[in-house]
Formats: structure tokens, sequence, C-alpha cells
């Protein structure tokens, strides 16, 4: 139970021990408690950075898409407003398209009306002559007697 | 078994013999080789350990020797910087290697007493005390280490001129020298006394118990060596922890400039 060189030996392994520990033990396995520590740090900022970009992207897709569908509802309300606009412009066309062809029509009534008009007056006219010269029994000179066809086919008009 | 063998020597005969160590050499020369040989083979399996865990140590998922090496540097860490507040390469390892290493020897006394020196005997090895912390030369080279540590900081931090007016103007001014010095001397001699000591003479206690439970009739041994050792579970943590906390604190203290 005395103290002997024991001691110095025993001194020896404890300073190779610490030594050893110190040199080759210590340092790598806190190092990469150490890095681990910065990553998982890391990791849950990440995570914690991510979930605030979620929120932030799930805000601006509310945005636009509200956007999205005022604009649409203005597009369509354009676009009703455009279809009566047609609908509109078409009804009048249309009316005055009918108009013209009215006119158009009345107006070659009219010109057919003149023409059969004319036709009939030379039928009559000739008719008359006919008619004058069987009465007269002599020819009359077309020439001669100009004026009173013509005042003639006047009255007939 | 062993206690029939020495029956003719008696009980005291027998616990003689478990407490003495297998010696080479006389006088102050004396080496125990038991003590030399266990605390040898102890630590050589602390390093193995821990340099195993060190060249495969990743900061991705750790395996399971890892992991078990980062709890207990975590845990020594964490006691070093609770009472430890300057900047050291060296206490941390230290620390560590203290618990490790006393940890271990204190846990060659959960062997049956009688184990390892039937299976000493069996190679012709007379004497075989394999608890090293039952030796006051491992527990006094340890804390003599770490007062030769303090002495070294206490001179480096606060130079020689620091040291030595703290030797003796503290703390009772330098009217009370001669009184502060014998002090100072005695408190800073008691440390490795304290700490060699205590775990010193919990173990041998707990070793002497164990020894003289197995004295008793087989069938009475179980009732008492059964609670004994789960005591002894928690005293071989506790004094290793203890002596660790110790030297990080004395270091501190080294540390601090006042």
């Amino acid at each position: 139970m005395s103290i002997n060189a024991t001691l110095i030996g025993q001194m020896i392994t404890f300073a190779l021990l610490v030594w050893f520990t110190m040199k080759y033990i210590w340092p790598p396995l806190f190092d990469s408690l150490e890095e681990r520590k910065k990553k998982i740090a890391d990791g849950l900022a990440a995570a914690e950075r991510g979930h605030e970009e979620i929120i932030l992207a799930e805000k601006k897709a509310k945005s636009v898409l509200k956007e999205a569908k005022s604009q649409s509802a203005e597009i369509v309300t354009l676009a009703q407003k455009r279809a009566n606009e047609i609908v509109e412009e078409s009804k009048e066309n249309a009316k005055k398209e009918g108009e013209r062809l009215i006119l158009a029509a009345k107006a070659q009534i009219e010109q057919e009306r003149q023409q059969a008009k004319e036709g009939l007056r030379k039928e009559v006219a000739s008719l008359a002559l006919r008619a004058a010269e069987q009465i007269l029994g002599a020819e009359i000179d077309q020439g001669k007697h100009q004026d009173i066809i013509s005042k003639v086919s006047n009255q007939l008009g | 078994m062993a206690s029939e063998s020495h029956a003719s020597e008696g009980a005291t005969g027998y616990i003689i013999h478990h407490l003495t160590p297998l010696s080479a050499g006389e006088g102050f020369w004396t080496l125990h080789l038991d003590t030399l040989f266990f605390s040898a083979v102890l630590g050589g399996l602390f390093v193995w350990f821990f340099k195993n865990a060190a060249e495969k140590a990743t900061s991705g998922v750790p395996g399971l020797v890892q992991n078990f090496a980062e709890m207990l540097i975590e845990f020594v860490d964490t006691q070093v910087k609770d009472s430890f507040h300057g900047h050291s390469k060296l206490i941390a390892p230290l620390a560590l290697t203290i618990f490790c290493w006393v940890f271990l020897w204190n846990f060659m006394d959960m062997f049956p007493v009688d184990l390892l020196p039937s299976i000493g005997s069996l190679m012709g090895i007379e004497y075989l005390r394999s608890v090293p912390s039952t030796d006051l030369n491992a527990t006094f080279a340890m804390s003599i280490s770490v007062f030769f540590l303090i002495i070294f900081y206490s001179i480096k931090i606060k130079g020689p001129i620091g040291f030595a007016k703290e030797l003796m103007f503290q703390p009772f001014g330098p009217w009370l020298l001669p009184f502060n010095l014998l002090l100072k001397l005695v408190e800073e001699i008691a440390k490795p006394i304290s700490l060699a000591l205590r775990l010193f003479g919990n173990l041998y206690a707990g070793e002497l118990i164990f020894i003289l439970i197995a004295l008793l009739p087989w069938y009475i041994q179980p009732v008492l060596s059964f609670p004994w050792a789960i005591f002894h579970i928690l005293i071989i943590t506790l004094q290793a922890f203890i002596f660790m906390v110790l030297t990080v604190v004395y270091l501190s203290m080294a540390h601090e400039d006042h």
C-alpha cells in the first residue's frame, strides 16, 4: 500500500492518454458535432424560409387569381357590349340595305312604268295614225304632219 | 471457489491475498504490475474506441459507435463549459480522458472478485489486484498530474509574480503574509490529496465489501452482492464524474486572475 515507482509509470501512461486524446480524438469528434449542429441549424432556417416563401407565394397566387378574375369579368362585359354594338350595327345596316333595295325597286318600277307608258303612247300614236289613215283614206306624210302627231301623242300622255 | 483454497489462511488471509498487488522490484522502485497492466489495457481500450469513432466521424448521420462517443463528448463538453470560461485546447480532452479512464478503472470492480485472480492463478500469477483505482499509486498519479497542471496554468496565466502575490497576499492582505502563505499552500496541496484519496477510498471500500460478501455462505451472497453491485454502478460513475468535474473546477480556478 505504499507509494512507489508505479506512480511514475501511471503518470506517463496518463500523459500519453491525454496527449493522444487531445491530438487525435477530441478535435475530429468535436468538429463533426459542431458541423452537424451548424447543418441542422441551417436546415431549420431553410425550412423556415421555405415556409415563409410558401405563404408569400400563396398570397401572390391569390392576388394574381383575383386580378385574373376581375380582368376576365371586364373582358366579358366588353365582349357583351361589343356584341350588342355589332347586333345594333347589323340591324342598322340591314335596315339601310332594305331601304336602299326598296328605293332601287321603286326606281326600277318607275322606270318600267315610264317605259311601258312610252311604249303605249307610241302604240296609241301609231294606232291613232293608222286609224286616221283609214279615216282619211290617204296617207299622212309623217314629215308634214309631225306637229299634229306629237300634239296628239302629248294629249295621250 | 478461491475461498476454499485459502481456507487454511482463514478469512484474513483471503482478504489480504485479494488486496495484495502483483509487484516487482524493491523499495521505492517496486512496480505494481497489475495496476500498470490493467490501466494500460483500459487506457488502450478507451483510445481504441474513441479513435475508431474519430476516424469515422461524419457530420451526417452518425453510426452507433460515433453516437456513443459523441454523447460522451457532448456530456464532457457541457460540464467543461459550465465551470470553465476560458479558452483551452487541453481541458476538455483532459476531462474526457479522466472521466473515461477512471470509469473503466472503477468498472473493473464489477467483475466477480475471484474471477480475474483465479484466471491469474491458473496462469501461475500468485497475486492479482484487478481494480487500478484501489491502488493509491494510480489515483495519486492522476491527481498529481492534475496538480502540476494547476501550478503550470497558474504561473502561465497570472505570471510567476502574480501567482506568488496570490499565494502571499490573499485572502487577508499583506499584513498577514505568513498566515496567507500557509493557508494557500494547504489549499493547493489539499487538492491533489483529496482527489486521490476520495477515489481510492471509495473504490477500496467497495472492493473490500465485495470481498467480505464473497466470504459469506453461497446462499447469502446474491442477496447482498446484487444490491451492492447495483449501488456500485452509481458509485463508480459518480467517482469518475467527481474526479473530472473537480479537475475542471481546479483548472478554471487556476485560470482566473483575481
